[in-house]
């Protein structure tokens, strides 16, 4: 039995607060200021800024006792899988469903939660964003396999376990844009960022992806390129799915260059 | 090639409708496919254990022959067989059309795809990508489709959710009208055909395991436009969910598979911490009920009894949880067994498993019942066709796990070529149907137009609310007639209520209030469909189940549900299912012990063990599949196993 000393590998808030504050930047429309209201709900353990939000935006009142429009946000599998509840939550890049209230107040202190929409990227309304640019790098280093047709030719190539574990872990990449917000290279559309380069990766290490490999390595060469990274690592600190990314961008750039150098020789 | 302006619609963009979308475009035709969210973050994403197909690559004398055999036995005989059949002889097609395809699924040493065990079956017969194989089947299926939109052949509409179906005078379908859920925009997509591919609609149980999108929505205004919906009282509720304010997450079997033990306090309402209350205060109520299986009696039984125990009051706090307890367990056996389950747990609940026993309950989780479809996914309404979760042909009484992945993309496969023949061949009526576009978005318009010019004082979240725990309460898991009636009266209030709502939002820039206003009464409609089916079906079947007619009965209801929409209430009739393949046999959970010993013994941890525990009776047709398919099997051991798959 388990039972007794040091048991819960967990800090728990020991004191917590009556009510959450939550402070929430809003945002008309993109043509709009933005400004910040604040709400208040009853504290109740295990809440998630989903829930809070789900609250508030049942009866949208302020803190003051004004009526006002509900908040807007995106939200859907609510299990860290599909990325689109993304948002700057306290200063930090993370999905809204797995942010736990009591964790927050726990490393912060105080009763307020500070929601925000990620920075980077069109503010479309109060915290929604729209990342459609991720998904068109994807488009350009070519992040899939060339198939000649879906129509049955037997199973793929012989892959090493040790092969496919490390294309798992890119695989799980969600195009959520975490590495994008906290990356200081990447804005205005200026560079394209770990995401893509990981994806480029992901299919460049597949046998058949290999085959293609300058298409996708052609992609990142452009003004916007691999080149752009500065090295400052933001982005593995803050990938939910803990992506080696800037592996990803050292292995990619090395393929880049051997391709610089040694490219001509097979044309 | 050329496409002759023929164009496809493909509404949804989930598993089953990017299969659809890549078929179509792949076969040189233009497809428009519309999703509420990118599409790469559909509810597929959230799928975990892996996909199904008997490639059989562990000397197991697996076949998709036996595959079908599980699946129809695990449907409890309500599946028309002929499609059943025809995906299992897909399925391993399908497993490596995605190896090729580069998903990183799991592999042998010898660089082959490796295979697990599963629910209801005994075979190794499950491809995996460590524990998101839905996520990374999505993501292959959205790379080929990107590769396409790339090409040009494919049109997504992200951000735009279906309002309704354009049919002509003749019910013919020949477009849909969908919203821009930015700018409330609505505009009609003519399509010479076009497949539903929309999911299921855990939603209308309120919180579900089922990503937020699942609302069956779009599947309602189809139904509500004259499309037939099948099987709808056949939803599936997994025994172990972590319950949370915002939804249900899923917690794998394989907790109780280790060990785990389920339990609630004996004094109703204990606000104690769990490890200050004494064992014996504590109701280990399955270890008590089932002595032989235990915490691993089959998921039906499992989901039964967690939610009775909930009703008498006996839930934590009074509140409907049960604790699911490992702290007896070491933490270094845990990590090394159960650690990537436990730390979802963890990220979401905020305890520590290993030291504090889970709150879980079971969790609305997939629907069986879905858009009725011939065996060649085509709905009643000449020229729609669905596949995937929102079309019913697949599952029966009761879904085997693993088997939804494979189900999806078969079906969009299947929905393809058919869609792109019938388009070929559709006359377009082109006088006719000029004018048939234009009412329908005036007709949509207008509903949009009195959802936000209302200001009456009810909230459609409280409604939705409502809505949900009345159909938690009454249609999940066990079904009383009484309260059926009652259930389906509360959603008549609720209707009555819903046209006095107010979406409370000013900016209509957006706004989730009048989507949300939308979908909130096609739910209405679907719960209606999916109570009264339970309400007439009286007996017990897979997943639906009624103490007052506990047994299944086949001579009177072996038969599909089939809901017609009319105003006043869905008109229920009934056809017969097509059992040509495999005779109905008894599904039996009493006489397993034999089996559970030696599933145990051999398949070590037993995510699989309660469904694989269901012992075939003696009447089974195993030896006639053996004697069709011996010559395929050599192996003396899988010989064995048939023999005590039989004993």
């Amino acid at each position: 039995m388990s039972e007794g000393n040091g048991q819960q590998g967990k800090k728990r808030l020991t004191n917590p607060p009556k009510t959450v504050e939550i402070r929430i930047q809003r945002r008309e429309n993109p043509d709009a200021t933005a400004y910040t209201e604040t709400f208040e709900i009853p504290y109740r353990q295990n809440l998630n800024v989903i829930s809070a939000l789900l609250e508030i935006r049942k009866n949208p009142v302020t803190k003051d006792g004004r009526q006002t429009t509900p908040p807007v946000w995106d939200m859907n599998c609510l299990e860290q899988v599909c990325g689109i509840c993304t948002m700057v939550i306290n200063g930090c890049v993370r999905q809204s469903c797995s942010a736990l209230i009591d964790d927050i107040l726990l490393a912060n202190g105080g009763n307020t939660i500070i929601l925000e929409p990620m920075s980077k990227f069109p503010n479309v309304r109060d915290l929604v964003v729209n990342r459609s640019e991720m998904f068109k790098y994807l488009k350009r280093v070519h992040a899939w396999i060339e198939l000649d047709g879906s129509y049955d030719l037997g199973p793929g190539p012989h892959i090493s376990q040790e092969v496919q574990q490390e294309r798992y872990a890119y695989s799980r990449c969600m195009t959520c844009g975490c590495c994008l917000e906290a990356c200081p290279q990447y804005h205005d559309d200026n560079y394209i960022g770990p995401q893509a380069i990981a994806q480029a990766r992901l299919f460049n290490m597949h046998p058949t992806g290999k085959i293609t490999m300058d298409e996708r390595l052609n992609g990142l060469l452009e003004e916007d390129g691999i080149t752009n990274c500065g090295n400052a690592q933001n982005c593995i600190q803050v990938c939910p799915m803990g992506i080696p990314l800037t592996r990803a961008i050292y292995e990619t750039n090395r393929d880049v260059t051997v391709n610089a150098l040694f490219g001509w020789l097979r044309k | 090639m050329a496409s002759n302006g023929l164009k496809i619609a493909v509404v949804g963009g989930g598993l089953a409708g990017l299969a659809a979308t890549m078929k179509i475009a792949e076969a040189g035709y233009d497809v428009d496919l519309l999703s509420i969210v990118p599409v790469k973050r559909s509810h597929s994403v959230c799928a975990q254990g892996g996909i199904n197909g008997a490639v059989n690559t562990k000397g197991e004398g697996d076949s998709p022959w036996k595959h079908f055999d599980d699946t129809v036995y695990g449907g409890d005989f309500l599946a028309n067989q002929p499609p059943v059949e025809k995906m299992c002889e897909a399925a391993p097609k399908i497993i490596y059309l995605f190896d090729r395809m580069g998903v990183p699924f799991s592999r042998t040493k010898e660089g082959l795809l490796d295979f697990r065990r599963f629910g209801g079956t005994l075979h190794n017969r499950t491809a995996f990508a460590g524990a998101s194989t839905g996520q990374q089947l999505l993501y292959a299926l959205d790379e080929q489709v990107r590769k396409f939109e790339t090409d040009g052949k494919v049109n997504k509409y992200e951000g735009w959710e279906m309002l309704s179906l354009v049919l002509d005078d003749h019910q013919v379908c020949r477009g849909l009208v969908a919203m821009n859920l930015q700018t409330l925009e609505l505009k009609a997509f003519q399509a010479d055909a076009v497949i539903m591919a929309t999911g299921g609609p855990g939603l209308v149980f309120g919180k579900s395991t089922n990503s937020q999108v699942c609302t069956g929505s779009a599947v309602s205004a189809c139904y509500q436009q004259g499309a037939k919906y099948a099987n709808g009282e056949f939803i599936q509720v997994h025994p172990t969910s972590i319950p949370g304010e915002d939804k249900l997450r899923l917690m794998s079997e394989s907790a109780r598979g280790e060990g785990g033990r389920v339990w609630v306090p004996k004094n109703q309402g204990d606000t104690r911490q769990p490890r200050d209350i004494p064992t014996s205060e504590r109701w280990y109520f399955l270890e008590e009920k089932y002595p032989a299986y235990g915490n691993l009696v089959p998921r039906d039984i499992a989901t039964r009894e967690i939610f009775q125990v909930c009703l008498e009051g006996y839930g934590i706090g009074g509140e409907n949880q049960v604790f699911l307890d490992l702290t007896h367990i070491p933490k270094e056996v845990l990590d090394a067994k159960l650690g990537a389950i436990l730390e979802i747990y963890e990220m979401f609940v905020g305890d520590d498993p290993r030291y504090v026993p889970m709150r879980i309950f079971p969790g609305v989780h997939y629907s069986m019942g879905g858009l009725w479809v011939d065996y060649e996914q085509r709905t009643n309404i000449p020229g729609l066709f669905a596949a995937g979760e929102c079309d019913y042909s697949i599952h029966g009484a009761n879904r085997l796990g693993a088997n939804s992945l494979v189900s999806c993309v078969h079906g969009g496969f299947v929905a393809a070529p058919n869609a792109i023949d019938y388009a070929k061949n559709v006359e377009r009526g082109v006088a006719e149907t000029n004018g048939i576009y234009d009412a329908e978005l005036q007709k949509q318009q207008e509903i949009n137009n009195q959802i936000i010019k209302n200001e009456g004082t009810e909230n459609q979240y409280k409604i939705h609310e409502e809505m949900g725990k009345v159909m938690t309460d009454n249609v999940t898991v066990v079904r009383y007639n009484d309260r059926l009636k009652a259930t389906d009266d509360k959603l008549l209030e609720l209707m009555d209520r819903y046209k006095n709502i107010s979406i409370n939002d000013s900016n209509l820039w957006a706004t989730q209030a009048v989507p949300h206003a939308r979908q909130l009464w096609n739910m209405l409609n679907l719960a209606r469909v999916v109570t009264l089916g339970a309400l007439n079906r009286d007996e017990s079947r897979g997943a639906h189940y009624k103490p007052d007619f506990p047994e299944r009965n086949d001579e009177e209801w072996l038969k599909t549900t089939i809901a017609e929409y009319s105003a006043e209430a869905p008109i229920l009739s009934y056809e017969a299912v097509d059992i040509g393949l495999i005779e109905p046999r008894k599904r039996d959970y009493s006489k397993g012990k034999v089996l559970s010993a030696a599933a145990t013994e051999k398949g070590g941890a037993a995510q699989f063990v309660p469904q694989g525990n269901e012992e075939k009776p003696e009447n089974t047709s195993a030896e006639e599949i053996w004697e069709e398919e011996g010559d395929k099997i050599k192996d003396g051991e899988s010989f064995k196993e048939i023999t005590e798959d039989k004993s």
